[in-house]
């Protein structure tokens, strides 16, 4: 395998390609003179829902969400989410996930030309949580959401955590005669509950 | 068939003969270039943007080994396992090794054509490993015993009812259903219980980081995610071109894939791995399979630039009107058609025909790749190495002599303008393209004679 390796980079070095500059990048990009309700509509329109709960109680925001006030297991790891019934430090398996409701995450970003939104491992060792859970909230701070995604990499650091996602909406897809479904194998729907 | 050749419009014969089927097809995949038009216009910068895709990925093919030892130096120091596969028999044989040493019978894979390209569910299937796609398009012409025949939609060639029946068979739903919602709701359930048990996942890689050592996989489904964070053994399989130097030139590349690809802002997840997940193991196979090679041939190697979005399927007029698996690769459309020939120029020496160079591919290609230009080549090329037919052949170098000479190009053209009203349209039965097609009526005049005329009046 080693000789692989070498053989492989070898040939690579033989091609002689001329060497071109590397670009500057732009740190700026698209620009919204709304950019919060841009990142609302970016995410309705990827099947997504965007809240905004101003100063207010979590609990409150969350309870208008219907999947929330049906839930019956609720994983959260943002405070103030009074339904979470489901102990992290209980969990030994990640398949245990799999019949979550609702799983409250924080978002660490918010971008406004996609809806996406930065989250990232932290304390959070399952990261099927993310996927397994039927329903996901996302609760991220309104001073984080930016532009483009241009900006969203200026102010991440991706490589500081094992794994880290942007989240754009549920899951979804449109295999079939392209027809747009939501609800593929992971959340049936996602919101950003910006605070 | 010819012997030991693909010829794509003999493949795409049947597909052409439903001429129902061909126009739904083509109006399909229009409708998602049309996205992709919506999804770029709405970006005042998405030339700038796609010239800078471009720049960034020359230069990475300028320093393609440096860049790769750096990857394979991070990714280790972040605890991941990296080997390189000389060929799609080395990487296949790479990937059994780590199941088998590991005792794996159940694997669940995210969309990757690389491994398609390897054959490596079959290599295996044969070792008694259980391969489930994940990706719902991917699932369904799995159990269809079938190539996928685009390389983002996977079975864009199939009707509801069709995956209805299939459903039906294989997973034990009721009959006649072809709502796609329901049909989504029942693979969910299966593919889930797939997810749940499965031993280890394999996933492909849409852009891997020099500068940091990890990768990101774009998907819509979350099936990547859910395929790597349950098992704990994870086997991402790139092809040497995947990489790119910094973090943030994913900005670009985020912001162009899937805008090209679908005509979405960005797909619903786009997951950067650095590392094994706690308790788990990260291998990372790093594949050549022909790629060097093409690297090496000036010409051509912009082809390596190229992000897999699928945007020059959507817009070609003989895709869409052909059908993915006349192309017999696993990457159909223009981009295969250029990259083929580079594996096996006979077998694939049709392909560079299967075009009607308009340029369509070449303008939306998120990393102007100029796709149009490369099948022109291409097809000096095997023309030179005398790959393509006599017949085809003998017809180039006779139309190249005479529009080489005006007077033979205007006699001729008198003559055909004569000629052409009186004949038999049996005679269009000998040309693969002519068969679905009618005859052209005769101008009176040519161009030349018009202009002549009103130029004097």
């Amino acid at each position: 395998m080693a000789n692989s390796r070498n053989d492989i980079l070898r040939a690579l070095r033989a091609a002689h390609v001329p060497p071109k500059p590397l670009p500057d990048l732009p740190t700026s990009g698209v620009q919204y003179p709304d950019v919060h309700a841009q990142f609302a509509k970016s995410l309705s329109d990827v099947g997504g829902r965007c809240i905004f709960a101003g100063d207010g109680d979590i609990e409150i925001a969350l309870s208008k969400l219907p999947e929330y006030a049906s839930a019956i297991r609720v994983l959260s790891l943002v405070p103030g989410a009074k339904k979470a019934n489901v102990n992290m430090a209980a969990i030994i398996d990640p398949t245990e996930l799999a019949d979550v409701d609702v799983c409250v995450l924080p978002g660490q970003l918010g971008v406004a030309e996609n809806g996406a939104v930065w989250v990232v491992e932290d304390g959070f060792p399952f990261r099927a949580g993310w996927y397994l859970a039927q329903h996901m909230v996302l609760v991220l701070r309104a001073d984080t959401i930016v532009h483009n995604m241009h900006e969203a990499y200026e102010r991440i650091s991706v490589g500081a955590r094992g794994f880290s996602t942007f989240i754009s909406g549920p899951s979804k897809t449109a295999d079939i005669e392209q027809s747009l479904v939501i609800g593929a194998q992971g959340p049936r729907s996602c919101t950003a509950l910006v605070v | 068939m010819n012997e030991g050749t693909t010829e794509h419009p003999e493949n795409a014969a049947a597909f052409v003969a439903n001429d129902a089927r061909l126009k739904w097809h083509d109006q399909s995949l229009w409708f998602v270039r049309e996205k992709r038009d919506r999804a770029s216009s709405v970006i005042p910068e998405w030339e700038s943007l796609r010239a800078l895709g471009a720049d960034i990925k020359a230069h990475t093919l300028s320093r393609l080994a440096d860049y790769l030892e750096e990857f394979e130096k991070k990714a280790t120091a972040l605890g991941a396992h990296v080997h390189f596969a000389r060929d799609a028999e080395e990487h296949n044989r790479i990937v059994h090794g780590l199941l088998r040493e590991r005792n794996v019978t159940r694997v669940v894979k995210s969309k990757s054509m690389l491994t398609e390209q390897c054959g490596l569910n079959h290599h295996l299937e044969a070792h008694g490993i259980e391969v489930i796609d994940t990706d719902l398009g991917e699932r369904i012409v799995q159990l269809r015993h079938e190539p996928p025949s685009h390389i983002v939609m996977p079975a864009i060639h199939l009707k509801k009812e069709e995956i209805g029946d299939l459903f039906h068979d294989t997973m034990g739903s009721a009959s006649g259903i072809s709502d796609p919602k329901v049909l989504t709701e029942v693979a969910r359930g299966q593919l889930r219980g797939n997810l749940l048990a499965a031993q280890a996942g394999i996933t492909g890689v849409n852009f891997a980081i020099a500068e940091t050592g990890g990768f990101v996989v774009c998907t819509n489904e979350g099936n990547a995610d859910l395929g790597t964070a349950i098992p704990p053994l994870h086997i991402a399989s790139m092809g040497i071109e995947k990489v790119i130097p910094r973090a943030k030139d994913l900005g670009v590349f985020l912001r162009l894939l899937a805008r090209s690809a679908t005509g979405q802002p960005v797909t619903a997840y786009s997951s950067h791995f650095h590392g094994p997940r706690p308790g788990g193991e990260l291998h990372i196979v790093i594949v050549d399979h022909g790629r060097s090679e093409i690297l090496g041939r000036e010409h051509y190697r912009r082809t390596l630039q190229c992000i897999r979005c699928g945007a020059c399927m959507n817009t070609c007029p003989v895709y869409r009107r052909s059908g993915g698996h006349s192309y017999g690769v696993t990457v159909p459309g223009p981009l295969g058609a250029v990259l083929a020939p580079h594996i096996d120029p006979k077998k694939h020496r049709s392909l560079p025909f299967a075009s009607t160079l308009c340029g369509s591919c070449s303008d939306v290609c998120p990393v102007q790749i100029d796709l149009h230009q490369q099948l022109l080549l291409w097809r000096g090329d095997l023309g030179r190495a005398e790959l393509i037919p006599l017949r085809k052949r003998a017809a180039s170098q006779l139309a190249g002599w005479v529009l080489a000479r005006t007077w033979a190009y205007e006699f001729l053209g008198r003559i055909a303008r004569w000629i052409l009203p009186k004949l038999p349209k049996a005679l269009l039965r000998a040309n693969d393209w002519g068969r679905q097609r009618e005859l052209p009526p005769a101008p009176k005049e040519s161009f030349r004679e018009m202009y002549r005329r009103r130029r004097g009046q």
